[in-house]
C-alpha cells in the first residue's frame, strides 16, 4: 500500500529519478574541454569545478567526492575527462564509478594530442552513451528507494516555522515508506547536540553527532573570532528566534522525528536507511555536491530570501517560507509555504510536497531545471592551497 | 473543522505559539485545541505568544524541544522572547 514513483533500474541497485550522461574533470584545468564536448552534444551534463589538483589534505575527499557524483544513480553513464599531470586522476575516479556497473570511460587530454581530439574524442563517446542509454524506460519503485538531501538557504524568521516544519512531514513520511533523509549543514545544529543526541539509534551514532557538532562549533569559533557571536548567539535573532537552540530547530526540524541511524562525511553515501546526518558546511554551493555525492536523488531546499541554486545531476524542489517571496520569485519557486502564515495548516504544505516529491521522482521537472540553474559544482575546502 | 486562528503551534508539546500575523494587544487569540488566551502586548509576526501561564526557570517549549527557561513568571498571552526567557 506504499507509494510508489517511476524511476531508472540501475545496476547497482540503486534507482535513478534522471537518466543523465555526465561529464567529469578530474581537474579543474580540463573544465575547456568538458565545456567542447557539452558544446558538441549538448544533452551531456558537464560537472565543472575548480579542484582535482594544488591540494593536499581535501585530495581523498575530493576523490571520493567526484567519484561519488558518478555514482549518483541519477547518473546512467560517465565519461571523466583527465589532463594527465594532475594529483586526482580520471583513472582513479573513473574505476571507483566502475564499481556500480555503469557504463563509464577516461582519458587524458595530454595523451590525446590536446583539446581539440580531446574533444572529439568526448563526444563520440558521449554520443554511444547516449544512444545505448536511450532504450532505458522507468519502472515502478516504492518510495523507499528515494534518498532525499535537505537543504536551507537564505533562510529568513519563517523558514523555522513554515517551510522547514512542512518539509519535516515530508520526512517523516518518507523514512516510514523505508526512505532515507539527509540532513546536513552542521553550523545549523548547533547548540540542540543534546536533541539529536537522545535520536540517534544507537550510542556509537550518538557519539558521532556530538563530535561533529562540536567541531562545527568549535570551527566556527576559530574563524569568526568575536563573530562567532552572529552565528552562535542569540544576538541577531530579529524575526521572533529567542535562541541558539530555537533558532537551530527550526533548521532540523526539516528532518522530522524519526530516530537518527547514521552519520556519515561529506559526500559518502550511507549504509542505512532512515535519518542520516552528513558533516557538511553550511554554504549552499559546497553543501549540494556533498548531498549528491551521498547519492540523494532529489533535493529539498527551503528558502525564505529565494535563491535560484540548483544542482546539474539533481531535482531541487525550491519550498518557500512566505508568500512575498514565493510570488517575487514564482519562477524558481515549486512549493509555497508561507500558506502557512495565511492559515493553511503545516500538514496540508507536508502533503502537498510528498505528492511533489513522487512526480518529481517520476520525471516531472522541478523549477531549477525548467531554468537549467544547475550551475558548477562547488567542492567544499578546508585547507589553503599551495 | 479548521478554526483559522492567527497563530501556529508546531508541535502538540509545545506551550508557546507562533504569530504568523501581527497580533494586537488585548486581542483575544484562538488556540486549535479550542479555548483562547489575551494577548497582553502586541506581538510582532513571527514572535511567540504563551499559551499558558510558565512559572520563573519554567521549560519553555516549542518544537516538542526545550528552546530556554523563563527569566521570571510568564503569564498566557504574554510576548516570549530574549527579555523573559533566556
Amino acid at each position: 500500500m506504499g507509494a510508489d514513483f517511476w524511476g531508472y533500474a540501475r545496476p547497482d541497485g540503486q534507482v535513478g529519478v534522471r537518466n543523465f550522461v555526465a561529464v567529469i574533470p578530474s581537474v579543474a584545468c580540463v573544465n575547456g574541454v568538458v565545456a567542447a564536448i557539452a558544446n558538441k552534444v549538448p544533452e551531456v551534463v558537464p560537472l565543472y569545478h575548480g579542484h582535482g589538483c594544488g591540494r593536499s589534505l581535501e585530495v581523498p575527499m575530493h576523490l571520493r567526492v567526484l567519484a561519488n557524483l558518478g555514482k549518483n544513480p541519477n547518473v546512467a553513464a560517465v565519461l571523466v575527462v583527465g589532463l594527465g599531470c594532475e594529483v586526482i586522476k580520471a583513472e582513479a575516479i573513473g574505476k571507483a564509478i566502475a564499481e556500480t556497473g555503469k557504463q563509464v570511460e577516461w582519458f587524458n587530454v595530454q595523451e590525446l594530442g590536446g583539446s581539440q581530439k580531446a574533444a572529439h574524442r568526448g563526444a563520440d563517446i558521449c554520443r554511444r552513451f547516449l544512444e545505448e542509454i536511450s532504450n532505458l524506460e522507468r519502472t515502478r519503485f516504492p518510495a523507499g528507494k528515494l534518498v532525499v538531501g535537505l537543504e536551507c538557504g537564505g533562510s529568513d524568521a519563517f523558514s523555522g516555522i513554515t517551510a522547514n516544519p512542512a518539509v519535516g512531514l515530508a520526512s517523516d513520511w518518507l523514512v516510514d515508506e523505508g526512505g532515507t533523509v539527509i540532513l546536513t549543514e552542521d553550523t545549523e545544529m548547533i547548540g540542540t547536540s543534546h536533541i539529536l543526541e537522545r535520536r540517534a539509534c544507537d550510542r556509537e551514532v550518538a557519539e558521532k553527532t556530538v563530535r561533529m557538532i562540536a567541531e562545527a562549533e568549535q570551527l566556527t569559533r576559530d574563524l569568526l573570532g568575536p563573530l562567532a557571536s552572529l552565528v552562535i548567539a542569540p544576538g541577531n535573532m530579529d524575526g521572533g528566534m529567542s535562541s541558539i537552540q530555537e533558532k537551530s530547530l527550526g533548521c532540523i526540524t526539516k528532518a522530522g522525528s524519526r530516530p537518527i541511524v547514521e552519520v556519515v562525511e561529506y559526500g559518502q553515501p550511507p549504509t542505512r536507511r532512515g535519518v542520516v546526518l552528513m558533516d557538511g558546511p553550511g554554504y549552499d554551493a559546497e553543501s549540494l555536491p556533498g548531498l549528491a555525492a551521498a547519492g540523494s536523488q532529489i533535493i529539498i531546499f527551503t528558502t525564505g530570501r529565494g535563491t535560484p541554486l540548483g544542482f546539474p545531476i539533481c531535482p531541487v524542489i525550491k519550498v518557500a517560507s512566505n508568500s512575498e517571496l514565493y510570488h517575487l520569485m514564482q519562477d524558481d519557486m515549486d512549493v509555497n509555504a508561507g500558506r502557512v502564515l495565511e492559515g493553511t495548516e503545516l500538514s496540508e504544505v507536508g502533503k502537498e510536497i510528498t505528492e511533489l516529491l513522487l512526480e518529481v521522482s517520476s520525471g516531472h521537472p522541478t523549477r531549477a531545471e525548467v531554468n537549467r540553474q544547475g550551475g558548477m559544482v562547488c567542492l567544499y575546502t578546508l585547507h589553503p592551497p599551495f | 473543522m479548521n478554526r483559522k486562528t492567527s497563530i501556529i503551534i508546531i508541535n502538540p508539546r509545545d506551550n508557546v505559539g507562533v504569530a504568523r500575523v501581527e497580533i494586537k494587544g488585548g486581542q483575544k487569540v484562538c488556540l486549535p485545541q479550542g479555548g483562547e488566551v489575551e494577548a497582553k502586548t502586541s506581538i510582532p509576526r513571527g514572535h511567540k505568544i504563551a499559551l499558558k501561564d510558565i512559572p520563573s526557570g519554567g521549560e519553555i517549549v516549542k518544537y516538542g524541544e526545550v528552546i530556554g527557561r523563563a527569566k521570571e513568571a510568564i503569564h498566557a498571552g504574554e510576548w516570549v522572547h530574549t527579555h523573559n526567557m533566556g
